[in-house]
């Protein structure tokens, strides 16, 4: 009992701890990647290739003075950062990053399996909200104000899109375990995975829309459309205060990356199937579907990064129409569809 | 363990629950209605309805509660000022309502062992569930629908401008 | 075993449903401009394609659908029956008295509609679950409709004042089931009752039945929950005050009827004391402040306060004569209620211009038709025979007496006398000639439809003051399907009927 817990201790402290660093080196990956497209170089200063960039950032965020402006309503005003990224450290506790290997009756590379893991995501990122709704409200600020509105409105409406794009998924898995859902997929490699064997294209095309938005990412980041709202719903917070947004923002994009990996790219398994001759030893064997997975995080990271450096921000009414007038319907239809078919295979 | 945790979540439920009634900021109260609603859901947990802990936070604390609070954020309603309240409310309501608490109190304390009991499959999975949503209760999940387009529909015609 | 398809139980709320949608989506893409008369005449079509629909339920053979949700019977049939007709002519006053183009006319009969759905749900629903999300969709289309006149002062006052303490009620009704879901560890009407009579009784059943009680209690406006009634009613308009004072009621009733003789028949004793008390209440507090009333709406909200009370006398009878005569005083009760608000409406107008009694001078003189029809309906408000409110009254009495509830009669006999007094001082104000100087009360000329409303509820007034044998027939008929009859089975036939109408 007491060696769960503390190797339940350990596995949390190490995840939570991967994730931040994971957090600062996504920072650093778009700096880079968004500074090429541009024809730049980014950070090359501190440490090789600027590799060091992300520590020095989160000392400055540290050491600078934390302001808190008059006439904001305190309890909310500190208590919203806190929500914020909160709500997108603990969405990572469901996600499973390997197949299950249990060492000492401990889940080595899942903090807990619920069953209804994808719905604990979903309330997890909805609750997100309010750190970005009350730190607008509480700012006491036009700009903050209307950048938190028009953020809670847009992940409100993005987030039916991706509820109802995920059920198709989950038709075909018939469970809602995360890890179940990786295991649908996991037969005939890439013909298996959810995007391709599994005929769920526009549920993937939706998701991914619909993830964009609700991390608040280009094109879908005017929430903090700095030509008109200054910085949105974190205008007023400085110091570690602002950082906390900003960490808990590419926390978010990783957990959706890890969710998009599992649910529609077949999460830890190999695109190759069985064709690859599985290696030897079973540190090995468990370590290189990890490898995969981090591969395929990666993939969706870039993705992220490749559409900010090329899309122009979308309109605030035609995020709207196209949040409920085209990606709506077309995931209802796409629930119509997939539920036909899996019942005629199965009749 | 189970115990603890009904400890922990029902007393925080509670006393959210009160603070919400007592609080004079309507957004204190909005957020104090967000800390029942997701007390309630750990709660459902721990009884081992899954499902319906996270259908709680998802559809009340995450997008009802969303809506409350952009209510008063739009509204931007101040605090509250206070009245003294109807005298028929203090002398019929107070002792009615510490009445039927501790009618229901005494019940639950002393009949606890008569009551029914109603189980999913253990554990239940997405088919034992799916299988009482959309068979066994069809018509009431279908209904639903009309009562919720009623709303919509009431909501328009008592909130649009007339032309 | 089960032959009759699913879909035919339910047809009469499928009819609405699509009728309600289609009225929805035609409104959607009129012009603005345009008459929304038609949808009206489209509703009364379809409701009264439900009506044609219900009364082919009575020769279904009884069974259950859906999973034993729904149940259709001779009892669910008799009240799909009774609200079909009423929401039939309350869409005929809407179109009597409503403007033709103004305040949002195709989401009213839409509203109608939908909420007509919940009602007649009610009386077949065999699931509480079912039963609570019928009686929010009657409720909340009522709460609206009651706010329809959004720009006078009492109209959302009316709605909102309803709509919270409505939602309280509910709440208390949501108590209950969960109490009694807690109890017995179902929902079903049927399981419900079996767990309780093998199980001994604890005193959560109790209980979970005296919040129900409160909920049902506040939807027939029984006393003492009945402080919303006058003021709702005021500030509705007329065609809705006839709806909302017949419809639903007579939905909770079918309830009420269900819950207390089916699920609960071993807690009689406790129930039935209960609604004593409340039958008791409703007739004297409705009655004594109808007395002081200057309003004619607020006097007849009172006076179907007092009406709730009549019919909660029945419950005194612990057999399936209670529910029968219940069920027809229903009827008698909605045919002379409707009836007395179809004139309300077209002599008063949608806007209320004619609300006193004192404006009631002589509209005798200025529309005799008018004033004969109001005062045919308040003689059978009073109880007079050769009227449906006679045979209601004297079948209800009947059963409380045969069942011992002596006093209760008592008390009812005598506040029927204390009625008489404020239904004649309306007759004879609006018999009264008015007076040479002031302005003639300004009444609209007759339409076809309140024509159609007033022939329909005056005729079925007199059917069932002269000939109630049929409906009586019915409505027997309809309580042996609750609970079966335990003396002598008497000449209850399964064979198509079609009662009076």
């Amino acid at each position: 009992m007491l060696t769960f817990l503390l190797l339940s201790l350990v596995k949390v402290i190490v995840v939570t701890v991967v994730l931040l660093l994971a957090v600062a080196y996504t920072v650093l990956l778009e700096r880079k990647l968004v500074a090429r497209i541009q024809n730049r170089w980014g950070p090359s200063r501190v440490g090789p290739f600027g590799l060091l960039q992300p520590l020095v950032d989160g000392a400055k965020s540290f050491l600078k003075e934390d302001i808190i402006p008059a006439g904001v309503y305190k309890p909310l005003y500190i208590l919203s950062p806190i929500i914020a990224l909160s709500c997108a450290l603990l969405s990572i506790a469901v996600v499973p990053f390997g197949p299950e290997r249990q060492f000492r009756g401990v889940d080595l590379f899942q903090i807990t399996d619920l069953n209804v893991g994808l719905l604990v995501i979903l309330g997890v990122t909805s609750v997100g909200i309010y750190g970005i709704a009350l730190s607008g409200w509480s700012s006491n600020d036009k700009y903050s104000l209307l950048g938190s509105l028009r953020a809670s409105a847009q992940i409100v409406s993005y987030e039916l899109a991706l509820g109802l794009s995920l059920v198709g998924v989950v038709l075909r898995a018939g469970s809602l375990s995360l890890r179940d859902i990786v295991n649908s997929q996991s037969a005939h490699g890439l013909f298996s995975w959810n995007v391709f064997g599994g005929f769920q294209f526009f549920a993937f095309f939706i998701y991914l829309m619909a993830a964009f938005a609700e991390t608040n990412r280009s094109p879908f980041d005017l929430p903090e459309a700095e030509s008109e709202l200054v910085g949105g719903y974190h205008t007023e917070y400085s110091s570690m205060k602002f950082a906390m947004f900003f960490m808990s923002e590419y926390a978010n994009m990783i957990t959706v990356s890890c969710v998009a990996t599992l649910l529609f790219l077949g999460g830890w398994t190999s695109p190759f199937g069985n064709l690859l001759p599985s290696l030897g030893g079973s540190i090995l064997a468990s370590f290189v579907p990890f490898c995969w997975f981090v591969l395929k995080v990666l993939f969706f990271l870039c993705l992220y990064v490749w559409v900010r450096g090329t899309l122009p921000r979308f309109r605030y009414d035609q995020l709207m129409a196209f949040g409920w007038k085209f990606l709506v319907p077309l995931a209802i239809a796409n629930i119509i569809g997939t539920s036909l078919w899996l019942a005629l295979r199965t009749s | 363990m189970q115990l603890v945790l009904f400890f922990i979540f029902g007393g925080l439920c509670a006393a959210a629950a009160l603070n919400l009634l007592l609080t004079r900021h309507p957004i204190n109260s909005a957020l104090s209605l967000i800390v029942v609603m997701t007390s309630l859901a750990v709660l459902y947990l721990t009884l081992g309805a899954e499902f319906l802990a996270a259908a709680q936070v998802i559809v009340y604390s995450g997008a009802i509660m969303v809506l409350f609070t952009f209510v008063i954020m739009l509204l931007n309603a101040g605090e509250e000022v206070r009245t003294r309240g109807s005298r028929a409310a203090y002398l019929v309501g107070v002792p009615g309502v510490a009445a039927l608490f501790s009618l229901l109190t005494f019940v639950f304390l002393s009949q606890g062992n008569h009551l029914g009991k109603s189980t999913l499959a253990n554990p239940a999975t997405l088919y034992d569930l799916s299988a009482v949503l959309f068979r066994d209760l069809l018509l009431p999940f279908e209904v639903t629908s009309v009562l919720i387009l009623i709303a919509i529909l009431g909501a328009v015609a008592l909130a649009r401008k007339e032309h | 075993m089960n032959q009759v398809p699913d879909i035919l139980r339910i047809l009469p709320e499928v009819i609405l449903t699509l009728a309600g949608v289609a009225v929805m989506m035609i409104e959607a893409v009129l012009h603005q401009n345009t008459s929304r008369r038609p949808l009206g005449w489209l509703a009364v079509g379809s409701v009264a394609a439900a009506f044609w629909a219900s009364m082919a339920q009575f020769q279904m053979a009884p069974g259950t659908g859906f999973h034993g949700v729904v149940q259709t019977d001779s009892f669910s049939a008799f009240f799909h029956v009774l609200i079909c007709g009423i929401v039939l002519v309350c869409c005929l006053i809407a179109l009597d008295c409503m403007p033709e183009r103004g305040e949002n006319m195709g989401e009213f009969f839409a509203l109608v509609l939908f909420g007509a759905v919940g009602m007649v749900l009610m009386s077949s629903a065999v699931e509480l679950l079912l039963v609570f999300i019928a009686l929010e969709i009657s409720s909340i289309s009522t709460y609206i409709l009651a706010g329809f006149r959004k720009h006078s002062v009492k109209g959302p006052e009316s709605s909102l004042k309803y709509f919270l303490l409505g939602s309280f009620a509910t709440a208390f009704f949501l108590y209950g089931v969960a109490l009694v879901f807690g109890a017995t560890g179902t929902t079903n009407i049927r399981e419900i009752a079996a767990t309780l009579a093998t199980t001994p009784m604890p005193a959560f059943p109790v209980i979970a039945l005296a919040m129900m009680l409160i909920g049902i209690g506040f939807k027939v406006s029984a006393a003492p929950f009945q402080v919303w009634t006058p003021d709702v009613y005021e500030g509705a308009p007329s065609p809705v005050v006839a709806l909302m004072s017949t419809a639903p009621k007579a939905a909770a009733f079918a309830v009420l009827l269900r819950l207390t003789y089916a699920v609960f028949p071993l807690l009689h004793v406790q129930w039935s004391s209960l609604l004593w008390l409340m039958a008791a209440l409703s007739m004297t507090v409705g009655n004594l402040a109808a007395l002081r009333q200057q309003n004619v709406k607020r006097m007849l909200a009172y006076s179907s306060i007092a009406h709730a009370g009549y019919l909660l006398v029945a419950f005194s009878a612990p057999s399936s004569e209670g529910i029968a005569a219940a069920s027809f005083y229903a009827v008698a009760y909605a045919a002379m209620n409707v009836g007395i608000f179809a004139v309300v409406s077209h002599v008063g107008g949608y806007d209320d211009h004619l609300n006193s009694i004192s404006d009631y001078r002589g509209v005798a003189y200025r529309s005799p038709l008018m004033g004969a029809v109001l005062a045919f309906f308040l003689i059978s408000l009073i109880g007079i025979p050769f009227t449906g409110g006679f045979f209601g009254k004297f079948y209800v009495f009947a059963a409380a007496l045969h069942a011992g509830a002596i006093w209760l009669a008592i008390i009812g006999l005598l506040n029927s006398g204390i009625a008489a007094y404020y239904y004649l001082r309306l007759l004879t104000t609006v018999y009264t000639r008015h007076a040479e100087d002031s302005a003639e009360p300004n009444i609209a000329p007759l339409s076809i439809p309140i024509v159609l409303a007033l022939l329909l509820t005056v005729g079925s007034t007199l059917v069932l003051g002269i000939m109630p044998g049929r409906v009586l027939y019915a409505a027997r008929w309809a309580a042996s399907s609750v609970v079966p009859p335990t003396a002598a089975p008497t000449e209850i036939v399964v064979a198509p009927l079609q009662p009076a109408r």
